[in-house]
């Protein structure tokens, strides 16, 4: 078995605009989504908004370089996450389908088994 | 070394009969591509070597197979992991080696149809389930996660045999590129586990059309090369017409492998004719139909009314049967454009694309005069995914001209030259445009 991460990209300013009733919705599908693949779900989130973002990188000197914002801007930003677990990639995107989306989409990355 | 020229011409032909498939066999035991490959090159080589003392085997295939496998397992159990750079290939749990399934004969995986009665037939063993290894090393190197680039390069590579360098030269790439793009793609295949297997049945006719995608972009890449100096890439061309052909061998049923089977053999069937002495374009009207392969057309057209009585036709079917009217047709004048026409129209309703409105407009140019046609394909032009593709103005070109609009033609013919860089492409253009006078 290999484990798969299932990355949730969005564009935030379109989120911005959804509507209480919408918002709900997409927390109910993300539950019912849980419930239907809860036997290969190893772990997963939802991630407050790119601004909450702080980014590190290696500063002059040995340091660091402690900056406001996600390591790369982009329209979509990562959103969330699920952890799945799946024999190959043809079944880690059958799950990965069905994860519920808005504005965006998901990224099916296999996680490097180190073992 | 220097083989004997008949050992060297029976490794020749066992390479291009049989690499798909001593590799997806010699695949199984390793798990591993590139391994894989090593061990069938070597395996390639000692043939080189021994058969001329031996003799040639009755079974090349088979004793490649053997030779290339031995040597993977030697491999495999002097340096275990060591040499293993990536994660081994996930493969059906019944295909773990040693489990004896599925020994080495070439047969039919057959999903509907007589042969899928056959395999039943024969005592619903193991093996009669079990597909041909190469099926899975079709659908891993067609697998829609890779790019289309990525899945043309390894179907030539994994499955034709031919090296980087080959591969490199029919894409018109540096060797160094090529290379990058391969290794990336085998990464991509063991690290994020697409898997060596034959999709399910549910899965089945969305991957099969993948796979003929690819081998009709080979054969297209093959026939109208989009730069350098000759019109055709033979090589490409052949080696489609290989793969087809090994599909249509390893897919008994599906009907738009034989239709792509029979595309490729009526329009491969039309190639010496299609470009003259001196390596420039012919077209159609103009062709001698004496130098037209007459066992390729028989063949294919054969091919069509198979495909054609098997259920509603796909593209792949339905363009063979339009190219097996232009085949038949004893002369260009002759050609049943209204039939041509018509197998247009359910071509569109299948597969809306405006090359083949295009194409129906060319069609109609024939059928009903240049003026019916010229309104078609005006009616095209606003068309984004036509905006620079030549043979919109090449075709324009060619209708203004028969109705006389001497100087639209001249301005098309123009737009058409700066739209292509064949060069037997463009020498045709030029000849056109010289012929219009000043």
């Amino acid at each position: 078995m290999t484990q798969y991460l299932i990355l949730i990209y969005a564009d935030e300013a379109a989120w911005a605009g959804a509507t209480p009733d919408e918002n709900a919705q997409l927390h109910k599908e993300h539950a019912e989504f849980g419930q239907r693949y809860e036997s290969v779900i190893r772990g997963g989130n939802a991630l407050q908004s790119a601004a909450t973002a702080t980014s590190i990188r290696p500063g002059p000197a040995g340091g660091s370089t402690v900056t406001d914002g996600p390591f790369a801007e982009t329209k979509e930003a990562l959103g969330g996450y699920y952890l799945i677990e799946a024999a190959d990639l043809d079944e880690a995107l059958a799950v990965a389908k069905q994860v519920p989306t808005r504005f965006g989409g998901v990224e099916v990355r296999p996680v490097w088994d180190m073992s | 070394m220097t083989a004997h020229p008949a050992v060297a011409a029976a490794v020749a032909d066992a390479h291009r009969r049989e690499w798909a498939f001593v590799l997806a066999s010699t695949v199984r035991v390793t798990r591993d591509l590139d391994l894989a490959e090593e061990c069938v090159q070597d395996a390639y080589a000692r043939a080189l070597g021994t058969w001329g003392s031996t003799g040639i085997p009755g079974r090349p295939g088979a004793w490649l197979t053997t030779v290339a496998r031995r040597r993977a397992l030697d491999l495999l159990r002097r340096d275990a992991t060591a040499r293993r750079v990536l994660p081994l290939l996930v493969t059906d749990p019944a295909l773990a080696p040693g489990t004896g399934l599925a020994d080495d004969g070439p047969g039919a995986y057959a999903l509907t149809g007589p042969a899928s009665s056959a395999a039943a037939g024969s005592a619903g063993t193991a093996e009669a389930r079990i597909p041909d290894d190469r099926l899975r090393l079709v659908f891993t190197c067609c697998h829609p996660t890779l790019s289309t680039e990525a899945q043309v390069a390894l179907a030539l590579r994994l499955l034709c045999g031919l090296s980087t360098a080959e591969v490199a030269r029919a894409f018109l790439v540096s060797e160094k590129t090529m290379a990058a793009r391969i290794t990336r793609a085998k990464k991509k295949i063991a690290a994020a586990r697409i898997p060596y297997r034959v999709p399910p049945l549910a899965e089945l006719p969305e991957r099969v059309d993948a796979v003929l995608t690819v081998v009709h972009l080979l054969y297209s890449t093959g026939y109208a090369a989009p730069a350098g100096d000759e019109l055709m890439r033979t090589d490409l061309a052949e080696r489609s017409l290989d793969l087809a052909r090994m599909l249509h061998g390893l897919l008994a049923g599906h009907h738009e492998v034989t239709g792509l089977l029979a595309l490729i053999l009526l329009t491969d069937a039309r190639r010496d004719a299609r470009v003259d002495g001196a390596g420039r374009l012919v077209l159609l009207s103009e062709q001698d139909r004496a130098r037209w392969d007459t066992a390729k057309i028989a063949e294919g057209a054969a091919l069509v009314r198979e495909a054609l009585g098997t259920g509603p036709p796909g593209r792949f079917t339905l363009t063979a049967a339009i190219a097996a009217v232009h085949d038949e047709a004893p002369s260009f004048a002759e050609t049943d454009w209204a039939q041509i026409v018509g197998l247009y129209d359910v071509l569109i309703r299948r597969w809306p694309s405006p090359v083949v409105a295009l194409n129906r407009a060319v069609a109609v140019g024939f059928a009903d005069g240049p003026g019916a046609g010229l309104t078609d394909l005006d009616a095209l032009a606003e068309s984004p995914e036509l905006a620079g593709y030549g043979y919109l103005s090449a075709s324009r070109a060619d209708f203004l001209r028969r109705l006389g609009r001497t100087d639209e033609a001249r301005l098309a013919y123009q737009e058409a030259l700066l739209l292509t860089e064949n060069a037997a492409e463009r020498a045709f253009l030029a000849a056109r445009l010289d012929q219009l006078g000043p």
